[in-house]
């Protein structure tokens, strides 16, 4: 509407939370699996590598009647026990992976937009390259080559995901260089850095909030996969991927091995997608 | 008396919003007769685009008709249904949009969308209706209508896509047609001549037309009668040439007193701008709705009751408590002071070109010593600018005046030529190879803005940011220097704690001017400032601008497609055409006879608000791709004066008066002043 319309205050929190349930939906499914997470200690029945019962049911009981409520695995480790640590896993890797893809994809991407010329042609073809390769083939000859370590997935998912970010970024970029407060700081001589950090990077962060929040899901399910093929954080560290692994040949037989860590991944999954689509339907709204 | 075709009475619009409803039309009463024109004037968010969706029962997802009625052709259109609404609407009342481009399907061409009318609204198909849909073609003088049939939208121009909208529009013959600003975004001499369409179609089709614009000028063209309205009420309705001469609502006298006249300068008469700004529906004022921007507002009397709308004289209404008392009339001019005397040159621009290069279309572009297609935006200009005064380029979109001013700022390099400023020789200097004093010497308000400012930012920030760069100011200085420009462009000092997106157009475009005279530059280039602002704040900004022009004794170089601003702020005048000077002089000189024949042409598609209805014909025609200009005079594709071959051939050289008027065209100066005296009396 008018410009008067825009003159209005900023909505509280409060206010545009109450105009998206989605939003409070993802953000209360996170919220669970953060106090999970943080309370794993306080709120873990069993420590996560403590042999009870192997292939206990669930509902079962150790011998000394404690209870095991998702039941035991193959070395008789607590189902629940290994959920809630795993969730301390991979609530520290997936956002440090999203971050670290993040802080290389926005600059390269802030450069090839701003710059163009043959520095885009560069960064866009080699860009094009890795994203032509299948990123699974890609994780598995990284890890293959450098080991399964932490920070091998951080690389992995680094070079495997910053090439997308570097082109959503450098599509806003090629829109908002040609604003004028870009050229206003143009006339007063500021470094290009500062151009691309202070003048157009904080413009940039609609899309890029809700691009994170999707991709924080991704990468929840790459380090699931990367620990379903052996190649993810060492064991014994609990971790839901290789508790998915190391269910596969007794799914049929024992399945709340498989289930109940299957549950955890895809909600947290869930979570960080409705927050995505929350905040999409809020920056669609007037 | 006979029945009205469409009568609104006491119509009440409310859009729902997070703030809860928000009243965007208010108690709209109308009446248009069968073959009546009725224009619908006021500045954004006033409502009278929501009018014309009420009227077609087209209201967005969160509007709502919540009083009144709508009758059209005496039935009430809350009544009807779906189905038949859909007979209606195109075949009774029929709309023109703002952008004829989204209006028009890309997929389909000309010739299917317009039969589809025909198919839909009258069964008509096959040969016949291809003639119908050709002749209409030929009606809205679309030059070659068995093209144009056959075209995509975009293989035809702006104008030209709009007068097909027109013709899609008239095809079912509808008794009704609504024109929502049906000319925004088209050049000037392409304005003019489809207004001229518009008011032909009224008389000769004998259909009512509802004209929505913010230009009362361009309305005035056209309709009969005016409506003017205000913060979503019709604040005074009456005949075209009653509201012109003689207005009654401080309203609508303070729109038309800041209009710049078109045969005054800022000396004779400057302009008087309505203090204020447009309040939100939500910021309405108690009583009145005008009454806090008012000159004549009375307290106990204006902010005690809502003033009702009132008969005057014939045919007449008007919505003030004190109208009675108000003498009707234009108001008076006040004499501005005249300008300092120049004392040379302060930018000298000498043959200064401008190419870019453009990768061609398709695979060619791929290869990798493809021919780069090469436009020429800036050619051969050559002017100076005098110091302490203004200087003004004018001319049509692709002029090339924007490039220019990109160079001259170093905002990119030139080609060719020389832009001296200061001695030094600006042309190959882009902003980063510039010392901080030729930076804080030159800088620029643009045109924008809501993209003048960065909207992460407080603004106050954003200014103090300006003076630690260009005067490397320390904290407490800059603090200072923001309080004093604040001061300078009349804005309360709170206002520098707030983020763009809190303020107004007219607001920003203060603060976008502040910044530009943060470092007290000798030169300020303002890329058409005041274009995208609304009518009453125009003539506030201008204003402003002038008089720190004045007070800082800068060269402003004012870049504008408007002709009546520009004779009212220039000293001198540049008129630019395909990247062509075409003509400079001062501005006496340019707005009097001899005029180059494209200045002539700017001149008489220039909306007045004083010829009435006498509409000369303006230029036909488009401006030609800057790909492929044409050989010898630019202009000669569309030049009435055009001598012959010679015109096509060669280019032009200039002609200089002793005076130091110089025009490129090849008839003789005196030859010119004779044709054109003739053609005005």
């Amino acid at each position: 509407m008018t410009d008067a319309t825009k003159a209005q205050t900023t909505p509280t929190l409060r206010s545009l939370l109450a105009e998206s349930p989605i939003l409070i939906a993802g953000l209360s499914i996170l919220g669970f699996w953060l106090m999970v997470a943080i309370l794993a200690p306080w709120i873990a029945p069993f420590r996560p590598n403590e042999n009870l019962v192997p292939m206990a049911l669930p509902g079962q009981r150790t011998p000394d009647g404690r209870l095991m409520l998702l039941g035991a695995d193959h070395l008789g480790r607590d189902v629940l026990s290994r959920i809630i640590y795993g969730g301390r896993t991979v609530l520290t890797y997936a956002p440090l992976a999203t971050l670290c893809a993040y802080s290389v994809g926005v600059t390269l991407g802030l450069i090839a937009g701003y710059k163009g010329r043959w520095i885009d042609e560069l960064l866009s073809r080699f860009a094009d390259l890795v994203l032509a390769f299948p990123v699974i083939v890609l994780y598995i000859v990284i890890i293959q080559k450098f080991g399964a370590s932490g920070l091998n997935i951080l690389i992995a998912v680094t070079l495997a995901s910053s090439p997308g970010i570097m082109r959503l970024v450098r599509g806003v970029v090629l829109d908002l260089r040609t604003r004028a407060y870009v050229s206003a700081a143009q006339m007063r001589g500021e470094s290009t850095f500062y151009i691309l950090f202070v003048e157009i990077l904080p413009n940039a962060r609609g899309p890029l909030i809700v691009d994170a929040c999707l991709r924080l899901g991704y990468v929840t399910i790459t380090i699931g996969t990367l620990g379903f093929l052996g190649l993810g954080i060492p064991p014994p560290t609990p971790d839901w991927g290789s508790m998915i692994n190391e269910s596969r040949h007794f799914a049929l037989v024992f399945p709340h091995m498989a289930v109940f860590p299957c549950l955890a991944v895809s909600s947290l999954v869930l979570g960080f997608n409705l927050i995505a689509d929350g905040l999409r339907e809020l920056s669609l709204a007037d | 008396m006979t029945e009205p075709l469409l009568q609104l009475d006491g119509l009440s619009v409310s859009y729902r919003t997070r703030r809860g409803p928000v009243p965007a039309v208010v108690d709209v009463s109308l009446r248009l007769n069968r073959g009546e024109s009725l224009g619908l004037v006021g500045e954004s968010g006033c409502g009278k685009s929501t009018i014309a969706f009420a009227i077609m029962r087209w209201l967005a997802g969160r509007g709502q008709i919540v009083g009144g009625r709508v009758l059209f052709e005496g039935r009430d259109m809350a009544g009807i249904s779906r189905e038949e609404l859909r007979r209606i609407r195109g075949k009774r009342i029929a709309m023109v949009f703002q952008e004829a481009m989204s209006a028009l399907n890309p997929c389909l061409t000309i010739g299917a969308q317009l039969t589809e009318v025909l198919k839909f609204h009258e069964n008509v198909v096959g040969p016949g209706a291809e003639r119908r849909a050709k002749d209409m073609l030929a009606e809205v003088r679309i030059p070659d209508p068995d093209r144009v049939f056959r075209a995509f939208p975009h293989e035809i121009s702006g104008g030209q896509q709009q007068r097909v909208v027109i013709a899609m529009a008239l095809l079912a013959n509808p008794a009704l047609l609504l024109l929502d600003e049906p000319t925004t975004g088209l050049d000037v001499t392409v304005e003019a001549s489809v207004v001229r369409l518009i008011a032909e179609i009224s008389r000769r089709f004998g259909t009512s037309l509802l004209y929505i614009s913010h230009n009362l000028a361009l309305i005035s063209r056209v309709c009969e009668r005016i409506a003017v309205m205000y913060a979503g009420e019709i604040v005074e309705e009456g005949p075209t040439r009653r509201i012109l001469t003689a207005p009654i609502h401080p309203y609508t006298r303070g729109l038309i007193r800041c209009l710049p006249e078109s045969g005054a300068d800022k000396i004779a008469r400057p302009l008087s701008p309505i203090p204020g700004q447009i309040p939100a529906p939500w910021e309405r004022a108690a009583g009145c709705f005008f009454q806090p921007r008012c000159g004549y507002a009375r307290d106990g009397l204006c902010d005690a009751s809502h003033p009702p709308l009132i008969g005057y004289g014939k045919g007449s209404t008007v919505r003030c408590l004190r109208a009675s008392e108000i003498e009707p009339g234009r108001i008076d001019a006040v004499a501005g002071e005249a300008p300092p005397a120049a004392d040379g040159v302060a930018v000298s621009v000498d043959r200064l070109s401008k190419d870019y290069r453009l990768t061609p279309p398709g695979l060619r572009g791929l290869l990798p010593f493809a021919d780069p297609l090469r436009i020429r935006a800036n050619d051969h200009l050559t002017f100076n600018a005098a110091s302490g005064r203004t200087l003004a380029i004018v001319g049509e979109s692709g002029c090339g005046k924007s490039t220019f001013a990109r160079v001259l700022t170093g905002l990119e390099r030139a080609t060719g030529g020389r832009i001296e400023v200061a001695g030094t020789d600006l042309a190959q200097l882009s902003v980063i190879d510039r010392s901080r004093e030729q930076l804080r010497a030159l800088q620029m308000v643009f045109q924008n803005p809501d993209e003048t400012l960065n909207p992460s930012y407080r603004v106050g920030r954003q200014i103090a940011r300006v003076a630690s760069r260009l005067l490397g100011l320390g904290r407490r200085e800059r603090a200072q220097r923001v309080r004093d420009l604040f001061a300078e462009i009349r804005l309360p000092a709170g206002i520098a704690d707030r983020k763009p997106r809190h303020l107004s157009g007219g607001q920003k475009q203060r603060i976008a001017i502040a910044r530009a005279f943060v470092g007290n530059p000798e030169i300020v280039v303002a890329d058409e400032p005041v274009s995208a602002l609304d009518v009453s704040v125009r003539a506030a900004v201008t204003q402003l601008l002038m008089e720190i022009q004045r007070a800082h004794g800068t060269t402003l170089i004012l870049i504008s497609h408007d002709l009546a601003l520009v004779r009212y702020v220039a000293d001198t005048v540049v008129v630019m055409y395909l990247g062509q000077v075409m003509e400079v002089g001062t501005t006496s000189q340019v707005f009097s006879a001899p005029h180059h024949p494209y200045t002539e042409a700017l001149l008489a598609a220039q909306p007045k608000l004083e010829d009435d209805r006498g509409l000369h014909a303006p230029v036909e025609g488009e401006t030609p791709s800057p790909l492929d200009p044409p050989q010898g005079c630019p202009f000669h594709t569309r030049c009435p004066r055009k001598v012959g071959t010679i015109c096509e051939i060669s280019r032009p050289s200039e002609q200089v008066t002793p005076a130091g008027h110089r025009m490129a065209c090849h008839i003789p100066m005196d030859e010119l002043v004779r044709a054109q005296e003739r053609a005005t009396t």
